[in-house]
Formats: structure tokens, C-alpha cells, sequence
């Protein structure tokens, strides 16, 4: 009797070409053997802590709350990591794990650039070789990070397919990785995709709620009321809530993008507008038409720019343990614009997409509330786009 | 026996692949009854998919094209039925298409729909063994043969999946995506000793397989051969125009395997 694995209630499974099986069945093996192995997580620790930065600071954002009066809110800054952004966290998992299993190429799907950065990064540590894709319309607004990538070593492919944007980048290195699976590992970027990556990645970004319980443990003796953070495949979403998730008092937000508003076609908010359906491995919610076919989306934060959600977060939407909220473009660069000047921090425009709901959400809240944000990244990659969405056109 | 696997009684069989809808539905019917004429014994329609992740690129655009010139699901289950009432084609006909494409329309009602007018199996090339129970009870209940894959990789799973195959098994002559090969370097003899060891379900290679002689030399080893990009590389070629040559090509490939 066949078995389907990894299932997060009816969603995840592992919709895979049979010529991928083998791979994803030597990945899972591998990973189940590694993550217990002390020797691994020690390098792995070393690696995050020496290398990465961490932990990230849980920064009391005192102006914020005085100046929307209501909640204490928090900053988990992921921003300060190194490669500026969260997804370092699993990378260096994954290269590390990547290495024990002997391969010797990485290859990763990019949105905003923030994941081929990263990758990029840690194949350089590791001496392996790298090809990011990424989608051509995704290549041209987040040029730097392009720069970045190559400047590190990685050959960076546009994917010009479909709308050229980050699904056909994921579609693409699917393509690659059955075209060549003995030396390559592909090194996704989010809790999305066929088992075992959305419990690898997961778990690898899970440090995120792990040091942060411990912090405002230390720091308010209480755990948060609220943990908000931005969701588009919902890594940094799932690494902030993991370990808030048996803790009953702790409400969880995913802040999806609803690019021109969910009322519009131009939106990626997939738990508000998708439904069931099965892509790119997983069984989860899709923006989709009746006939199934994938929809174009959209959001200014190419990060966030992607029609699907990890299949973990779709159980925790359907068991109602997570809430997951649609921000429009407007309301994310307002709030990028806000933190800039309130705080100082520079967001990353998807982490904008949790401080603009915070900014909605604080308010509303008594002064004795506890809000943590994560601040997924920073936005030095984003400020040439939004000088261009508020009409200023200036060289990167 | 299923109807599938009524292509493989009478020699090597012959499987054309057509993307439906590329450039329009008239012309993939005109290509089928062309394809039958010409000594097809199975016909594969491709029910396009926005985001093709096992295509190469010649399929993947002619997805493309023929959902931007309205193709549907439902247009067509019209046109099967017009195939199988007005069009005379008798030769076996399954469906090739993902997940998602069956998924949205209901497992149920689309397996009832193909049932009803006229098609033999469905191949979903992103549904592995593993999560094919939730499709297979179903094609079932209908009588529709749920085409199992096994590919270069699937090493010590062969016997597993083709001991629960039925219709036909579609092995996957190469790594990577569909799409024109100069050469298959998979040693295919090997890949098809071990199905065969396996099930008495006849075999048929694709992937890659485009010239007469490839076709010659994979029909040594397996039950038949499929060909797609080929065949709608010509369709994209000719567009209208197509079904005369898609018929030639066809011929010169059964000749080649016969």
C-alpha cells in the first residue's frame, strides 16, 4: 500500500516526477540522520552563531509603541544576519547537510534575491559550486542582488517562462534538478515544495521562535500575546511561530501580500484568495483558476510574489491556530517608509508587509499587550524600487 | 485486459502525443484522425498546464499558447467526444496532464467525464507512487487506467510500482525533462528487462525519442515507443497546416518500428 509522507493535516505529500523519488527519499534519510547527530549540530550551531550572527536581537521598539500607543511591540531582527535576511538560517542547514550527503552543487530558486544571495553565500563557504534562478521580471527589480549573487561565485539563470517571476524560477529548478541529481542538491528557499523540505526548512528556521521565547522570557518574564510576520511561502512565518505553536495564548499572524488589494487579480494573498490544489509537490492552497491552472500573481515584494503557501501553514490556517491577514502594496511601503523614520531600521519590503499590520493591529491593543514582529530581512535591496512606486527615479 | 493496452496487440505499438489547443482544437482533432490513419496506436492528449514542471521547452510553450488562445479542460472533453461519435478514432486515447489540471476539476467528476466520452487512462507525470491512491481508487470505479512511470532512478522501486500498473508503464528514457534528444545514454535494455521481470504490463519508452532510428532501437527493448515533442514541434511549425505533416512523420515512425 503506497504511503503519502509529510502531511500537515490533508496538505504537503510529495507530488514529484518518479525521476525525483530516490533523491527526496536519500534527502529525508539523510536529514533524519543528521538532525540528531550531535557532530552536525554542533557544526551547525558554530556556523549560525560565528558566521551568521547569531542570535538576532529581539529589539524593544520603544518609539513605535509609544507612537501608536497601544501594544509593546518587539522587532525580532532578522535583518542583522548575515546576507542580511533570514534565509541564512536554513541554508547553512541545508549546505551543511548538502556536504555530509557529498554533493558538490547547489542549486536554489530566488524571488526578491534574498534566498540566492544566501545561497550563494554559503556555497562560496563550502567551496561548492552554485546557479541560482531567477525570474528575469524578479532579475530587473532586484538588480543588485543579482550583482551580489555573481559577485560571490553563483551563476544566476533569468527565467524568462511563464510570468518570469518566482514560481517559474521554482518550476525551473525543478526542471534542473531532474536533469541532474547525483552531485546537486537543491537548496529550497521555503517550507513549500514536496516532502522533506517543508519540515527541513522549518526546522532549520525554527532558531528564530527558539531564541526569541527565550528572549522575551528574559525580558518580560511572560511569552508574547501576539508573533506577527510576513508569509509568502511562509519560511520566516513558520521559523517566528514554531515554537509558539503549543502555546495556546499566542496569537499567530501571516501577513500575506494582496499586492493591489484582494479584490483585484493583481494579488499573491493565497490563503485569501486560493484554493485547494496540488503544485509544485505540495497539496496546499493555490491562487488558481476553475480549471486549475496557476494564477499570474503579483505584489511589489517579489518575496512574497509567489501563488502558493507552505502546506504547514495551510493546516495551521484550516485548524484555525494561525491567522493570516492580506497587506496591500501601499500599506507595505508606508510601513517601510514609517520604520525607516520611527526606528531607524530599514525593512525588507516583504518584512514591511508585518510592521504595516502591526501598525493596524498595535493600536487596537491594550498597553499591558506583547507583540513580537519579525523583520525578515532589510530593505537596502528594496530602496530604488520604492523610490520608483513613489515617482523618483534614482541610480542604484 | 483494459482498453490501454489493446494499443500493444498488434506489434510494437506507436504513442503520438498532441498538446490540445495548439494553435487551436480543430487542428489537434485534425492531427489525431491523421495520427490514426497513419498507424498510430495511441494517442496521449496533452491537457495544458500554466506551469509545466516536467516539460521542456517546446511542450511548455505550446501549453502556453494553447491556454492563451482559450483551451480548457471542458473544450476539451467536447472534442473526445466529437473524436470518438463523428471522427471515427477507435485506437486507444489517454490523457497527459498534472495533478493540479484533475485535482481542481474534481477527481471524481473529471474521471466520470473521461470515462464517459471515450478516454482510456490518464498519465500524471507529478503523481508518484506514493500519492497515486487518492487518483487510482477512482480512475478505478471508472475504468480508466492510472499510466505508472518509472524513470532511469527508480532503481530498487521498479517492482513496486510495476507490480500495481495498469494499462501500459510509461518509462522514462532519460533524466531531465521531455523534449528532442541526439542521444539516450540510459542503458535501456536493463530498464526494460527489469519491468519486465516484474509485470506482464507491456512497457513503451519516451523521452528524448525523435528519429526513426532511435525509435528502431528503443522498440528492441520495450512494447512501444511515445514521441511528443517531435510531433508538436511540427505543429508549431506548420500550425494549421499541420495534420498532413504530422501524418507523414507519424508513418515514418511506425514504419521504422514495424
Amino acid at each position: 500500500m503506497p504511503e503519502s509522507k509529510g502531511r500537515f493535516g490533508i496538505h504537503g505529500g510529495q507530488y514529484i516526477p518518479e525521476t525525483l523519488m530516490n533523491a527526496e527519499i536519500e534527502l529525508e534519510e539523510a536529514y533524519n540522520h543528521y538532525k540528531n547527530d550531535p557532530e552536525f549540530n554542533k557544526e551547525l550551531t558554530e556556523l549560525l552563531n560565528e558566521y551568521a550572527g547569531r542570535p538576532s536581537n529581539l529589539y524593544y521598539a520603544e518609539k513605535m509603541t509609544k507612537d501608536l500607543g497601544g501594544a509593546k511591540i518587539y522587532l525580532k531582527r532578522e535583518d542583522l544576519n548575515h546576507t542580511g535576511s533570514h534565509k541564512i538560517n536554513n541554508v547553512l542547514g541545508q549546505a551543511l547537510l548538502a556536504k555530509k550527503m557529498g554533493k558538490t552543487r547547489l542549486i536554489a530558486e530566488t524571488g526578491a534575491g534574498q534566498h540566492g544571495v544566501a545561497t550563494a553565500t554559503a556555497a562560496a563557504l563550502f567551496g561548492m559550486e552554485c546557479v541560482i534562478f531567477m525570474g528575469k521580471v524578479d532579475t530587473e527589480r532586484q538588480a543588485l542582488n543579482v550583482y551580489r549573487m555573481k559577485l560571490l561565485g553563483a551563476d544566476v539563470i533569468p527565467v524568462t517562462s511563464g510570468t518570469a517571476t518566482l514560481k517559474d524560477a521554482v518550476s525551473e529548478c525543478m526542471r534542473e534538478w531532474t536533469t541532474r541529481i547525483d552531485d546537486t542538491h537543491y537548496c529550497l528557499g521555503s517550507v513549500m515544495g514536496p516532502h522533506p523540505f517543508p519540515t527541513i526548512v522549518r526546522d532549520f528556521q525554527a532558531v528564530i521562535s527558539r531564541e526569541s521565547k527565550a528572549q522575551i522570557l528574559e525580558k518580560e518574564g511572560r511569552l508574547p500575546d501576539y508573533v506577527l510576520a510576513c508569509c509568502g511561502g511562509g519560511s520566516n512565518a513558520i521559523g517566528s511561530f514554531y515554537h509558539y505553536i503549543g502555546d495556546e495564548g499566542v496569537n499567530l499572524i501571516g501577513c500575506e501580500a494582496a499586492g493591489r488589494g484582494i479584490d483585484t487579480f493583481e494579488t499573491a494573498a493565497t490563503i485569501n484568495t486560493g484554493k485547494l490544489g496540488i503544485f509544485h509537490g505540495m497539496k496546499s492552497y493555490f491562487c488558481q483558476d476553475e480549471y486549475g491552472q496557476i494564477a499570474p500573481v503579483y505584489s511589489i515584494s517579489a518575496g512574497l510574489d509567489y501563488p502558493g503557501i507552505g502546506p504547514e501553514h495551510a493546516n495551521l490556517h484550516d485548524t484555525g491556530r494561525a491567522q493570516y491577514v492580506a497587506i496591500t502594496d501601499e500599506e507595505a511601503v508606508n510601513a517601510f517608509e514609517y520604520l525607516s523614520r520611527m526606528e531607524g531600521i530599514i525593512p525588507a519590503i516583504e518584512s514591511a508587509h508585518a510592521v504595516a499590520h502591526a501598525m493596524k493591529l498595535a493600536p487596537t491593543l491594550g498597553k499591558d499587550k506583547i507583540m513580537i514582529v519579525t523583520i525578515s530581512g532589510r530593505g537596502d535591496k528594496d530602496c530604488a524600487a520604492i523610490a520608483r512606486y513613489r515617482g523618483e527615479d534614482i541610480n542604484e | 485486459m483494459s482498453n490501454t493496452a489493446k494499443a500493444f496487440e498488434n506489434g510494437k505499438a506507436f504513442i503520438a502525443f498532441i498538446t490540445c489547443g495548439d494553435p487551436d482544437l480543430e487542428t489537434t482533432e485534425a492531427c489525431v484522425v491523421e495520427m490514426q490513419k497513419a498507424g498510430a496506436s495511441l494517442i496521449e492528449l496533452g491537457i495544458p498546464f500554466s506551469d509545466p514542471t516536467a516539460e521542456g521547452p517546446v511542450i511548455m510553450e505550446a501549453s502556453l499558447r494553447a491556454l492563451e488562445n482559450g483551451c480548457t479542460t471542458d473544450k476539451i472533453f467536447d472534442m473526445v467526444k466529437r473524436l470518438r461519435t463523428e471522427r471515427g478514432v477507435t485506437i486507444p486515447m489517454v490523457f497527459m496532464t498534472y495533478a493540479n489540471v484533475v485535482f481542481s476539476y474534481g477527481i471524481e467528476r473529471f474521471c466520470k467525464k473521461s470515462s464517459e466520452c471515450g478516454i482510456d487512462g490518464i498519465i500524471l507525470p507529478d503523481v508518484p507512487y506514493e500519492e497515486k491512491e487518492e487518483f487510482d481508487v477512482i480512475c478505478k470505479e471508472y475504468g480508466v487506467d492510472l499510466i505508472s512511470l518509472i524513470a532511469p532512478t527508480s532503481h530498487e522501486r521498479i517492482a513496486m510500482i510495476a507490480k500495481e500498473a495498469s494499462g501500459f508503464i510509461y518509462i522514462v528514457s532519460s533524466l531531465g525533462v521531455t523534449g528532442v534528444r541526439s542521444n539516450i545514454t540510459t542503458d535501456i535494455p536493463s530498464l526494460c528487462a527489469a519491468v519486465k521481470a516484474a509485470t506482464d504490463v507491456p512497457c513503451a519508452i519516451g523521452f528524448g525519442i525523435s528519429t526513426p532510428e532511435q525509435a528502431a532501437e528503443m522498440s528492441k527493448s520495450a512494447d512501444g515507443v511515445i514521441v511528443g515533442s517531435a510531433i508538436v514541434k511540427i505543429i508549431s511549425e506548420y500550425g494549421k497546416d499541420a495534420p498532413a505533416k504530422v501524418g507523414e512523420y507519424v508513418k515514418s515512425m511506425v514504419d521504422a518500428i514495424r
